[in-house]
């Protein structure tokens, strides 16, 4: 429960952040800084984790690259830096946190598809 | 100038900055103070500013504390603590805010930590402790030797061991400002300051050129 001062000056929702759900298959655009000039980096794959908190709130999305490496990367759901998340699809998910599809690969780490909402 | 004020903590978050990279930062809702009493050199022998912090109701403060506020047509203040100045262009009377301070600022912030009790030499000096395993018991978290044998039969003055620990005076110097609102009195430092949330803190300029 956090004070509503600090709730006072802690950054507005991101707008170019939607309301994210664990399962969802989301592309997100991330503003990076190279020396002097900027450039849009994405990165795709589904969300596995949400946490709230204010301006700590996050969320954690992981993609299977070349090679079947697992790659997870954590955002700062406020930070100005992410430019914005597109969702794809949502995903019928029975549990909040997906780190068992750490342990899944294939077919085996599908998610059902869900298309209500 | 003065450069000093009496706050209360309320609690840390993290806030973006213009690069958008995330720091943390402890939010103060500091003042608004009032000057209370100015002392000089010529009258009490050193120079200072003495101000108050937080309004309560007149029952709270005593007699002699209304009478030294009422001098100054001052509303009854539960803090008054002095801060040392060399020279002051400040009345008593005269109102200090935020405003004193701007982002990018230096600060030291003093508070009272919070208290631990009767701690360990472990948690109190970190010291290692005993072995955890090869047949030892009732040694994980003891203090060691303390002292040698007969020579010098006692132990030094000053070792370091078990006692109280917290609930004291810690200063930490050289915080920066990184958000100042004086709409809702708010004071914002990078990284972390002593004490409890609601406890109560002063925050002077920093005393170290960084």
């Amino acid at each position: 429960m956090s004070d509503p001062l600090i709730q006072a000056v802690e950054a507005p929702d991101n707008e170019n952040v939607p309301q994210l759900r664990p399962g969802d298959l989301v592309n997100v655009y991330l503003r990076i800084k190279e020396g002097a000039n900027e450039r849009i980096q994405e990165f795709k794959g589904t969300v596995i984790r949400v946490r709230r908190g204010g301006n700590s709130a996050s969320f954690t999305v992981r993609r299977v690259a070349s090679n079947g490496i697992g790659v997870e990367r954590t955002f700062l759901a406020r930070s100005p830096r992410i430019e914005k998340v597109e969702v794809q699809r949502h995903s019928h998910v029975r549990r909040s946190k997906l780190y068992f599809l750490r342990d899944r690969t294939g077919k085996r780490a599908r998610l059902r598809q869900k298309f209500d909402a | 100038m003065l450069k000093g004020l009496i706050g209360k903590k309320i609690g840390m978050t993290q806030i973006f900055d213009d690069g958008g990279a995330a720091i943390p930062v402890t939010i103060i809702e500091a003042g608004p103070c009032y000057v209370t009493q100015v002392r000089t050199a010529g009258n009490d022998g050193y120079s200072a500013i003495q101000l108050g912090f937080q309004e309560v109701h007149p029952r709270r403060l005593t007699g002699g504390e209304l009478g030294h506020l009422k001098r100054n047509e001052l509303p009854p203040l539960r803090f008054l603590r002095e801060f040392r100045v060399k020279e002051t262009e400040l009345k008593p009377g005269e109102k200090v805010t935020v405003e004193v301070f701007e982002k990018g600022d230096a600060v030291d912030v003093t508070g009272t930590s919070k208290g631990k009790g009767f701690a360990g030499a472990v948690k109190r000096h970190g010291f290692s402790g005993g072995p955890k395993t090869h047949g030892q018991s009732d040694r994980w978290r003891a203090p060691g030797a303390r002292s040698s044998g007969t020579t010098p039969g006692r132990v030094f003055k000053g070792m370091r061991g078990p006692g109280h620990m917290g609930n004291q005076q810690v200063t930490v110097q050289g915080l920066k400002v990184v958000l100042v609102d004086p709409e809702r009195n708010l004071l914002g430092v990078r990284g972390a300051i002593p004490g409890p949330k609601g406890g109560l803190v002063l925050i002077n300029e920093a005393r170290k050129a960084r």
